[in-house]
């Protein structure tokens, strides 16, 4: 899928600010800057590599800057960067 | 042998005899002035005897005001000392330098109530050789006191001084620079240091009154242009908590009280200086005023909040052993029912008279708490040193009803979890955990936890806290600790309650 | 209780300051170069967010907008509990979003899951009021969204509240007459604890069944000013433990403390019991 660069969220408390940008390089690499890295580094790391193989993304590169967001807010963030990317939205 | 001499010689003493020396006959005004104690820093550190593998020592009245610590240890530095042991009674963010005097060998030991900032994060990755050791401020007290804390020369800041040593942590000089209120953190060091050194900016004509350190412990005077930035210590005014959580958990610790039993009148208490405990002192005080009780007295690090309580007439008197703002200052400056209290008068174990065995009720504050009840303040829950014990420990031991204010979760963090990062204050002192998502009471007040559901506040088992956390933020991975200990945190008696080990990075 | 259906923080908080109900707001709250990341944030909050028992409602952009269908889809999917319509001034719009959320609940299978509510915002649609209430089984409340109102009869809010009066009579009529909620509009000004608590008494007086409220602080007047004082509870008691007591004697007349009890007077002690049970003062078991 043809990506561009893009980005979706904050760096408001409970939020992540989420980058995306075209990489050559195969699958997802993640560049996390986390308040609660040791703690959720690794679990934040997968729900962006799930959210995105779930919308078919891959060759992206993300950059997260996490302020101690929810799995639900990453989701949510890392979708609508990915939306936003592509020009491809989720709803009908 | 006559009278005299037989009476000398049976108390071995020696007979008077009469000096031919002339008085001095300098007019005493001038003398006052030019007392052998006032010195330069450099001139007051030689003279004290400060040798390489002593122990200084500091207080932390300023805050992150304080200017102190900095000026002398980076003298020391420069006249080349080294292995010094730093007793501060408290370390804050400005204290960053120190990083630098710890990788020169200048300093090789700390003790302290807690640190923050950058050299509490190089500290919990392994900066030093020696672990740092960490009571709480009762704690400190009773260390000095009894000799496991020996300190060589006490390095205090004052905020007025004459050139004899009388000092106080405010001036009535029209010349004041600074204002600190109590120095009750400095006052054991004052009293069992072997040398004291007063670093003071403003010199004021002998006999400065009242004084909280007299001249009788004191060596050396010191004139600096500034021993502390009061405006760091808090902001003057109150500022009333707009956050809704808190004033949500202010409210719910103020109905802990009024329905615990011990909302009486002549009740004492003590409040930490969290947004949250200083907006349950405001609904308390609506709650007092309806119920016509007042209280005998406040205690602690004092704020503006019972500073205006004391005048209106609710509080009878104010213990201060750390004014946590200007107005608590100045207070303690004009107000006679406001007094000033030292470490081991304020919370030492082993101080008949302190005034924390006479305490009815204890707000505090945690970083997290666990389904035993004990506390950690110090340690973040990401395993770096962040905070202080303060007078935690000491307070909830000896208050009747000791009372945790936390939210459930900071953002990911949770605060209610299943065992501390670092044990602070023994869930034996813990009673009651106010969280945004219910009150868990300790199993072992069974009579505390009827009274409150009677009154209908919503009690909740601390584990349904914990495992309420966890649904909400997913399962936190274990802390990448290393093996090597950075930290020990001694008990109030005396005892190794915990240790820190260093966080490693993970790669 | 209004939140933002942008910020993270805020949603995942709310519910534990005990609303009855949560507004996830995807309209005035958000600017449009965000509304496609609200959208998704409300979305995966609804799915993912323990809320216990409060009411979950979602305020979406008008159909007339590029927004309103997206956001309909979402939140459907997500399973919310009422879609808040915005500046409603028809009964059609409303047919018209219903026809958007029978869409997508068959699309995943729950059919009639989704309640609607309206804000009624302009002159019109206090003109349509009872037409708007009755437009579909779905509707569960109407509510006045007070600042577009007031814009809209070209004045503005005073704290007395004098302008927006035939508007509340008339959504309450209307609402009473269709059988569901009433709700008030919303009082921004934090500061001022006192006019919000004669704003909530005034509109409890014209029948209201609830206000919005925009911050936390704002829940303990509300409930102080909408929860019955024990004296009023007691009575209702008494007189509903009558009825019963009748009912299994199978009299028809009842008399408490020799007056007689009408059907109006056992209404209102039933709303009284509702509303201390709502309010936590009395709770199921202390009836039985």
């Amino acid at each position: 899928m043809e990506v561009k660069n893009a980005s979706a969220g904050t760096l408001e408390s409970g939020d992540i600010l989420i980058q995306i940008f075209p990489s050559e390089a195969e699958g997802v690499q993640i560049d996390l800057n986390s308040t609660v890295a040791y703690q959720f580094g690794e679990q934040i790391k997968t729900v962006i590599t799930e959210t995105l193989s779930g919308l078919g993304i891959d060759h992206v590169a993300i950059k997260a800057t996490d302020k101690g967001a929810l799995d639900c807010t990453i989701r949510a963030r890392v979708t609508a960067a990915a939306v936003r990317a592509t020009g491809k939205d989720v709803w009908a | 042998m006559s009278l005299i001499e037989a009476a000398a010689a049976g108390m071995g003493k020696k007979v008077y005899h009469e000096s031919n020396k002339t008085k001095d006959v300098t007019p005493r005004l001038n003398l006052q002035k030019e007392s052998g104690k006032v010195v330069t820093l450099e001139e007051a550190i030689k003279r004290s005897g400060l040798k390489d593998g002593m122990t200084i020592s500091f207080h932390h009245h300023f805050r992150g005001g304080d200017k102190v610590v900095n000026l002398v240890v980076g003298t020391l530095a420069k006249m080349g000392f080294k292995n010094l042991k730093l007793a501060a009674s408290s370390l804050q963010d400005v204290h960053e330098p120190l990083i630098d005097h710890i990788k020169n060998g200048v300093i090789t030991e700390i003790s302290t109530s807690g640190m923050r900032g950058e050299l509490a994060r190089e500290i919990s990755h392994g900066l030093m050789e020696k672990p740092v050791i960490f009571r709480s401020h009762g704690g400190r007290g009773s260390a000095i006191a009894n000799g496991d804390l020996h300190i060589d020369v006490a390095f205090l800041g004052a905020s007025s001084c004459d050139p004899l040593g009388n000092a106080c942590g405010y001036s009535r000089s029209n010349r004041a620079k600074s204002i600190c209120g109590s120095l009750g953190y400095a006052l054991p060091d004052a009293r069992y240091a072997d040398k004291v050194v007063i670093l003071t900016d403003n010199l004021v004509d002998y006999p400065n009154t009242p004084n909280a350190i007299s001249e009788h412990d004191v060596d050396y005077v010191v004139e600096v242009p500034m021993v502390g930035d009061s405006s760091k210590i808090a902001s003057g005014a109150i500022r009333d908590t707009k956050n809704p959580r808190d004033i949500l958990l202010a409210k719910q610790a103020a109905k802990v009280i009024v329905n615990s039993g011990y909302f009486k009148n002549g009740f004492s208490i003590q409040t930490g200086s969290g947004g949250a405990s200083l907006a349950a002192v405001k609904y308390l005080r609506q709650s007092m005023i309806d119920n016509d009780i007042k209280a005998s007295f406040a205690l602690g690090g004092i704020t503006a909040h019972m500073v205006k309580m004391h005048e209106e007439g609710l509080i009878d008197r104010l213990i201060d052993v750390q004014s946590f703002d200007k107005v608590a200052a100045e207070s303690l400056k004009n107000d006679a029912m406001h007094k000033e209290v030292s470490a081991c008068e304020y919370a030492a174990k082993d101080e008949p008279g302190a005034a924390t065995h006479y305490l009815d009720i204890v707000i505090l504050s945690a970083l997290e708490v666990d389904v035993n009840f004990n506390v950690n303040v110090l340690v973040g829950s990401d395993g770096i040193i962040r905070g202080a014990i303060g007078g935690h420990p000491d307070t909830a031991e000896d208050a009747a009803l000791s009372i945790i204010v936390c939210p459930l979760l900071r953002g990911r963090i949770p605060c209610v979890v299943d065992e501390v990062t670092t044990l602070i204050t023994p869930g034996s002192s813990v009673d009651v955990v106010v969280t945004e998502y219910g009150i868990a009471v300790n199993p072992r007040r069974p009579e505390l936890k009827e009274r409150l559901a009677k009154a209908g506040l919503k009690i909740v088992d601390i584990v349904d806290l914990k495992d309420r956390a966890l649904k909400v933020i997913g399962k936190p991975a274990p802390l990448p600790f290393g093996d090597k200990v950075v930290g020990i945190v001694m008990n109030r008696d005396g005892s190794v309650l915990d240790v820190i080990k260093n966080i490693v990075e993970p790669k | 209780m209004f939140v933002p259906g942008n910020n993270p923080g805020m949603m995942q908080d709310a519910f534990i300051y005990g609303p009855d109900s949560i507004m996830l707001d995807l309209e005035d709250s958000v600017t449009m170069a965000e509304k496609d990341t609200a959208r998704l944030l409300v979305y995966n909050a609804l799915k993912s967010i323990d809320y216990g028992n409060t009411e979950m409602v979602v305020r979406i952009n008008p159909l007339s907008t590029p927004y309103g269908k997206k956001d309909i889809e979402a939140v459907v999917k997500a399973g919310v509990d009422v879609i808040r319509m915005p500046k409603t001034e028809t009964a059609e719009e409303v047919v018209e979003v219903e026809r958007e959320i029978e869409k997508v609940e068959k699309e995943i299978g729950c059919l009639g899951r989704t309640q609607i509510m309206a804000a009624i915002e302009s002159a019109l649609g206090v003109v349509n009021a009872y037409a708007i209430a009755t437009a579909s089984k779905r509707m569960m409340g109407i509510a006045l969204g007070a600042e577009d109102y007031s814009a809209n009869l070209k004045t503005q809010r005073t704290p007395g509240g004098a302008e927006l009066l035939l508007a509340r009579e008339t959504i309450v009529v209307a609402a009473r007459a269709a059988g569901i909620a009433a709700l008030d509009t919303v009082y921004s000004n934090l500061n001022d604890m006192e006019t919000f608590r004669k704003e909530v008494e005034l509109i409890k007086t014209l029948g209201f069944d609830g206000k919005s409220i925009i911050n936390p602080r704002q829940i303990e007047v509300v409930n102080e000013v909408f929860t019955p004082s024990e004296k009023a509870i007691e009575k209702s008691k008494t007189i509903l433990a009558a009825i019963k007591e009748a009912e299994q004697r199978g009299s028809g007349v009842i008399a408490v403390n020799g007056k007689m009890i009408d059907r109006p007077v056992v209404l209102r002690a039933q709303r009284t019991i509702d509303l201390a049970i709502a309010s936590g003062v009395l709770t199921k078991e202390d009836l039985q």
